[in-house]
């Protein structure tokens, strides 16, 4: 029983990783209608991001939190601008298809640099060690790691939802010219969202750059999985794919306690279950 | 009468003639087949390029008349790809010979196109010891290790030093179970127990709660039949929740010094693992290596497996310098090289056995800890030597068809 | 939402006699590559590739769907079909056969799954599920993980073609595509087809019109998965292993590539996007490192400027469709 409650434990920790993985590809599909498939690219660049803060300016964890989203998001800012933009109005595949492109350099120049095995991370000092839950051995990062996810999700969620700026951007999405009309400077709220979702997305490559080695491919196959957590959840509401992500953790790390030969397809198992009996996804609206 | 002894004459100078043509045939290709974009890249790729393209130099054939060429491609880890570049290298590259071939499954697929053309292959980078079992090819020559070496001898050797219980972490596939039977047997057969096992998905990301199952068992040491990303990261993690400082002892069955130098000691302290090369063994290691590294894009050291390349090349040119000629045929060459003791800087004295089978003594180290590493790359304590004769498979275990028994 | 592929006019009997040439001057140039010294087995796997990718043409150009899965059905059939001949021992006829069927049910199964969402969610789908059976395939002990199924034997096609000659192999791999183009284009020029373009242009309409469209998307899934079985089978021959790399998602990622850089939804369009992107694939192999990263940018460089593709491209020119 005891092991029990240590992999549900467990399985948290990686459903904030999925939660804030997949609550920045559905902020992004909310404003631009894009499948972001370039996001396992961008989460890789944010852990690297955070090694070279550290390693070459010498700025440790706590800045890179910051800077590195920024950094990541601003990269993203400029392929919206670049690329992103000229798709508006074509058939949504076009933005996938893009975007896999980039994803295909990203991923292609970081390994042609660095190599396939990757660099190392440390935990930052503050948060070393661990402490005896009495069922389990928590290391306080792994802890810290689903308090922070929880507390940034949230925050979008209320940046979202409850705030002006949010409901502008919510407008904007159901029909840009009218809020065009407003005065409100629709593209560059676009390309203000999609550095948004691309800064969660490197949030969350520098909070497990500790744990996982940093690899160039690190995002590759993470990507795969957080689709079927988004086709599993719908990309209707926010909540929804924060709530769903966070599950989707739990439930992988319950098959890891009772059957850990198939907690890599559980997700996948869960997916066509979930279409078979609603097409939309638990919270999505029609597509 | 007459007509007879002309005949005899003639066909004297035709073999002479022939012989003659053959002696003058100074010319060799050699290909190297590798990963250069993906996920064994820090392994082979360029730095087998460049250990193929040193043994050239350090060969001194072109000295006397031989023109070697050297041609390299990346396989990008598709069979397919691997089979189709092999198969016109072959065809209309006239390569002879094949070097580096890692990934198991391109060594395979390209092990039984080199046999269908007679060409060679000296494979130093795949890991499946069925290259010198059941799949066994007179072409074929398996240079630096196999899965059954590393499993045999870290086994072994961990087990006398006190490490009698175990428990695997085993990824979930015809690789992991392979090398965790192996393991497995070694460990009962020198005293020690076995007492649980983990299987986890390839390539997973998080370990922990596998992690956690291995630290619930106590036992004292913890094998990972898995390999790449996957034992990297089992490594970071074990690290965070406490594993080795807590009395446990990690055991890799397949990890190489790239994956040490990417962990750092920090985390990667105290880790066992077998490898049959490393740079700092001797003065002679120690010299190829700096040359090496000096000549390297990010000044690495070379891994087994360039070091592999560069000890199979050698020992390939002096061969054929011997024979006086390439006779671009395969089994011929093999044959040969088979029967002539090696002898290199980099891996010293050894053999090759009837089954394509390269034998040389397979070495146990610790990582050390960041305190004793004197600068980047000094990384082993070696712990342990197990000697040529009885680090790889014996060859009355051997499936492979061209072992007379 | 504007379509994938535009203008593309109604099919006219000139159009057809414009194909028919292209198809003819196709047939008699591939006829004549053994005679020209050409390296057989690229030509051969680029034929295999592009069968697939016309096969993957049928759902995305015609069907409006966009599979990011169909190496599943390539590396399905590859295996069943490898597993058949070497271990089973079965004739070559009997191999693909089975890897057909195989390619076949499973295009059944995951049709009726996938189909119930469209656009990206279709997308993603079915990359998930073929990821699914990537991690089935690494799993079961039939398809030696890692290793493949490797040494397949080639054997005599209805005992009588010699399958271990190159140029005997050659023809039948070119026969193999060549039915297989024909089928597919077959497909697009029935009654079928025009429904299925409709069902593309406009489903509501479509729907009120009395089609079930469902169904006849289902169909067509089921008709590209087998075809592109059909292929898989075809390239075991070729390239004598089956392994993971054929049902890894990357390899659908290529599949994709291949028919944007020739042309979604023209009819010639992939198999010059086959052709182009393994030639260039063997070319890179020397090359080295930039594999990943030169497709990324055709990917890019494609979508943005070039979204017809070449023979898109070529046939907008000339205002007609190929």
């Amino acid at each position: 029983m005891q092991a029990l409650y240590a992999q549900l434990l467990v399985g948290l920790i990686n459903g904030s990783f999925y939660a804030l993985l997949s609550l920045g590809l559905a902020v992004i599909f909310g404003m631009l209608n894009i499948i972001n498939f370039a996001h396992g690219a961008l989460y890789m660049m944010g852990a690297f991001c955070a090694y070279f803060l550290l390693n070459v300016a010498g700025i440790g964890y706590w800045p890179a939190l910051i800077i590195a989203p920024i950094v990541v998001g601003i990269f993203g800012m400029i392929l919206e601008r670049t690329m992103l933009q000229w798709l508006a109005g074509l058939d949504h595949l076009y933005g996938l298809l893009l975007t896999f492109g980039i994803a295909l350099i990203v991923q292609g120049v970081f390994q042609n640099y660095f190599g396939s095995s990757g660099l190392p991370y440390a935990i930052p000092d503050e948060l070393k060690g661990g402490m005896n839950l009495g069922f389990m051995f928590l290391p306080i990062y792994r802890g810290w790691v689903v308090v922070f996810s929880l507390v940034v999700c949230i925050a979008t969620w209320y940046l979202i939802e409850k705030t002006r700026l949010g409901a502008n951007l919510r407008a904007a999405t159901e029909n840009p010219t009218l809020v065009r009309a407003f005065g409100i400077n629709v593209p560059r709220m676009i390309t203000l969202t999609y550095g948004l979702g691309v800064g969660l997305a490197a949030l969350a490559g520098v909070l497990s750059a500790p744990i996982n080695q940093v690899r160039p491919l690190m995002g590759a196959d993470l990507i795969i999985v957080v689709f079927a957590v988004v086709v599993i959840g719908g990309m209707g509401s926010i909540m929804g794919s924060i709530i769903t992500g966070f599950a989707l953790g739990v439930i992988e790390g319950l098959t890891k306690y009772f059957y850990p030969e198939a907690s890599n397809t559980v997700v996948f198992v869960l997916m066509v279950l979930v279409l078979l009996v609603k097409p939309t996804g638990l919270t999505g609206r029609a597509a | 009468m007459k007509h007879r002894i002309s005949a005899l004459l003639l066909g004297t100078a035709l073999a002479l003639a022939a012989g003659g043509a053959l002696a003058q045939d100074k010319n060799v290709k050699i290909g190297v087949l590798t990963d250069n974009s993906g996920l064994y890249s820090d392994l082979g790729g360029a730095g087998s390029t460049l250990a193929a393209q040193m043994a050239i130099e350090d060969s001194g054939l072109a000295a006397k008349g031989w023109k070697i060429d050297l041609v390299s491609a990346d396989h990008q880890n598709k069979p397919d790809i691997g089979t189709t570049v092999a198969r016109q290298w072959i065809d209309v590259e006239k390569v002879d010979i094949f070097v580096d071939v890692l990934n198991s499954g391109v060594a395979l697929a390209v092990n039984n196109l080199v046999k269908e053309k007679n060409a060679i292959m000296i494979n130093t980078g795949a890991a499946t010891s069925d290259l010198t079992n059941a799949q066994c090819s007179p072409n074929t020559i398996h240079w630096v290790y196999d899965t059954y070496m590393l499993a045999n001898s870290t086994g072994q050797a961990l087990v006398k030093a006190g490490g009698d219980t175990w428990y695997f972490l085993t990824a979930d596939y015809a690789f992991g179970h392979a090398l965790e039977r192996d393991t497995a047997a070694v460990v009962v057969k020198s005293g020690g127990k076995v007492i649980g096992t983990v299987r986890h998905p390839l390539n997973s990301s998080d370990f922990s709660s596998f992690l956690l199952q291995a630290q619930a068992s106590k036992a004292k040491i913890i094998g990972m039949a898995n390999a790449g990303g996957d034992t990297t990261n089992t490594i970071k993690q074990a690290a965070e929740f406490g594993i080795v400082s807590g009395g446990q002892k990690l055991a890799g069955l397949l990890l190489f010094i790239n994956d040490v130098h990417s962990l750092g000691l920090k985390v990667a302290q105290g880790l066992n693992f077998t490898e049959t090369f490393y740079w700092d063994l001797n003065d002679g290691t120690r010299a190829f290596s700096k040359r090496f590294s000096e000549r390297m894009k990010n000044k690495a050291m070379p891994s087994m497996v360039q070091a592999g390349v560069y000890s199979g090349l050698i020992h390939y040119f002096k061969t054929i310098d011997a024979m006086g000629g390439n006779p671009h045929d395969g089994v011929k060459v093999v044959a040969k090289m088979k029967e002539a003791p090696t002898d290199d800087p980099l891996f010293g004295k050894g053999t090759i056995r009837a089954d394509g089978r390269k034998l040389h003594p397979a070495y146990l180290f610790e990582v050390k800890k960041p305190s004793e590493s004197k600068g980047p790359w000094d990384y082993y304590k070696l712990v342990g030597t197990t000697p040529a004769d009885q680090a790889f498979r014996p060859l009355s275990e051997s499936a492979c068809p061209l072992v007379k028994k | 939402m504007s379509a994938l592929t535009d203008d593309t006019l109604p099919t006219s009997p000139r159009a057809i006699r414009d194909e028919m040439i292209v198809f003819a001057a196709m047939a008699v140039l591939l006829g004549m590559v053994p005679a020209t010294g050409i390296y057989p087995f690229f030509v051969m796997q680029a034929l295999c590739f592009a069968l697939l990718a016309c096969a993957f043409n049928l759902l995305i150009g015609y069907g409006g769907l966009l599979s990011f899965g169909h190496a599943m059905f390539l590396g399905t059939a590859g295996y069943i079909s490898a597993h058949a001949l070497k271990v089973w021992g079965v004739t070559p006829e009997l191999g693909i056969l089975a890897g057909v069927v195989g390619a076949a049910a499973l295009s059944v199964v995951t049709g009726f799954i996938s189909i119930r969402r469209q656009g990206i969610y279709f997308s993603m789908i079915t990359l998930a599920l073929s990821q699914l059976l990537y991690f089935i395939y690494l799993q079961t002990p039939f398809t030696h993980g890692e290793d493949g199924i490797q040494g397949i034997p080639q054997g005599h096609l209805f005992g009588v073609f010699n399958l271990t000659n190159p140029t005997v192999l050659y023809y039948v791999v070119l026969a193999g595509f060549l039915g297989g183009f024909l089928l597919i284009y077959r497909t697009i020029n029935s009654p079928f087809g025009e429904v299925l373009k409709a069902i593309r242009e406009n489903e509501p309409r479509a729907i009120s019109l009395g089609y079930k469209t469902d169904q006849y998307k289902l169909l067509a899934f089921i008709l590209s998965g087998t075809i592109a079985g059909f292929a898989g089978s075809l390239k075991v021959f070729v390239a004598q292993n089956a392994s993971l790399t054929d049902v890894h998602w990357t390899m659908s990622g290529e599949i994709v590539l291949m028919t944007l850089v020739g042309g979604l939804g023209t009819v010639f369009g992939p198999v010059v996007g086959a052709f182009v992107i393994i030639a260039m694939q063997q070319y890179l192999a020397g090359f080295g490192q930039w594999v990943t990263v030169i497709q990324g940018v055709i990917f890019v460089a494609c979508v943005l400027t070039f979204r017809r593709g070449v023979i898109g491209e070529i046939a907008h020119y000339f205002r007609r469709t190929l």
